[in-house]
């Protein structure tokens, strides 16, 4: 929940869209936002099979980071490719930074902390990472002590199950 | 292309039933593609039509548009069914984004095994009415107005009443303790492209059934077991 501008907001997409529209980072018509939801979906797909890694089984998280690279590679990661390669371009839409650059960087993150070399066979991810890592409000939240927050670990586990009262297991896709 | 928008997915509701139920909102004819076959489904892969392997896509002003959010949000904005400003459009993705949690509990329930099936009905009911319906009860009793939003017809207004009919088609009375969602549903289901595409013929697609869940299966060589939530 996001108390903004006079709301309490929810929703996650919700509010990405509300801090997206309201700081520009959401393209210059409604056919670039569009296509940048379009892309948020997918790198939010991506994203999702990351979500409940830290809650599952040792065994099941072994098969999970499998997935998450297979999926990764072959579904998704091919997409951001050939867009960059297509229209040779700095950013993903409209040759502007905006939210999908954002959102596609730190889902490529993400996964490489499930395998570092991920972005082998993919060097306009490779350059779009290093450029997007040195815009300078990206560079100081890549920082440490910024508010990025780390890779999840059974305490955050722990904390979730707690305050949720969620004791379940959650199966593996 | 067409002019019309063109829908690529199975010939049953799935993630395509809310963009035709806002197409048909707005009063927009749209034109179907179902996917029969594993052939029609490589076909599309092949032809690059499809950004991320998967269905929903729909073919509209010139782009091949997939991921079920993003198709649904342009569809709101280009027949403002999106709120004026910023803010409306935030609620509007909040009770958007609430409903479609709460039909996403009854997306996979055609592929549950029978026993699943019973506990499934069991979990949408309670989420339905513990979590959601008090909710959109609540909006509508504060203000009093029509709509949920601004007191505007809107996509917020669209989407709650697919969700109402499909939480009844698990249980009947569900509604029984909400006298603000009945009046809304009476409301919404009279707005005359609303009740058109009520009517028996339209494109809205019936309670998903067994040949449903083996033409996906098919199509998409989903053979592994859904488990329930």
């Amino acid at each position: 929940m996001v108390e903004m501008d006079g709301m309490r907001m929810v929703q996650t997409r919700a509010i990405l869209s509300y801090i997206a529209a309201k700081y520009n980072l959401y393209g210059k018509d409604l056919k670039e936002r569009a296509l940048i939801d379009m892309y948020v979906g997918g790198t939010d797909d991506l994203m999702g099979f990351i979500l409940m890694f830290p809650f599952l089984s040792a065994e099941d998280k072994e098969k999970q980071r499998a997935l998450i690279v297979e999926k990764a590679t072959s579904r998704y990661f091919p997409v951001y490719e050939k867009v960059l390669k297509d229209h040779g371009q700095d950013f993903l839409v409209g040759n502007n930074f905006s939210w999908a650059d954002v959102h596609l960087l730190e889902a490529i993150l993400m996964v490489e902390e499930k395998k570092s070399d991920v972005l082998l066979g993919f060097p306009q991810l490779q350059a779009f990472k290093a450029r997007i890592s040195s815009i300078p409000t990206i560079k100081k939240f890549l920082e440490p002590g910024s508010q990025r927050k780390p890779v999840p670990d059974d305490k955050y586990v722990e904390t979730v199950r707690r305050v949720l009262r969620m004791y379940y297991n959650i199966k593996a896709n | 292309m067409s002019a019309k928008p063109k829908l690529y997915y199975f010939d049953g509701r799935g993630k395509m039933e809310s963009i035709r139920w806002l197409l048909a909102a707005a009063g927009v004819e749209f034109e179907e593609e179902f996917l029969e076959t594993r052939d029609q489904y490589e076909k599309l892969l092949q032809g690059g039509s499809l950004l991320f392997q998967q269905v929903p896509m729909v073919e509209m002003d010139g782009m091949r548009m997939v991921q079920t959010r993003a198709i649904l949000s342009y569809i709101a904005a280009k027949y403002n069914l999106y709120g004026k400003d910023l803010k409306e459009r935030a609620l509007i993705d909040m009770y958007v984004g609430g409903t479609d949690d709460l039909m996403g509990f009854i997306l996979m329930f055609p592929f549950l095994s029978a026993e699943d099936k019973e506990k499934q009905r069991a979990l949408i009911v309670e989420k339905a009415t513990s979590r959601y319906f008090p909710v959109y009860e609540k909006v509508l009793k504060d203000h009093g107005q029509d709509f949920l939003i601004g007191n505007n017809f809107s996509w917020a207004d669209v989407h709650l009443l697919e969700a109402i009919l499909m939480v009844e088609e698990k249980k009947s009375d569900v509604l029984l303790g909400f006298p603000q969602l009945q009046a809304f549903k009476a409301r919404i289901s009279s707005i005359p492209t609303i009740k058109k595409f009520l009517e028996p013929g339209s494109q809205r697609k019936p309670v998903p059934d067994d040949k449903y869940v083996e033409t996906v299966r098919r199509v998409l060589r989903m053979y592994y077991n859904i488990k329930a939530n």
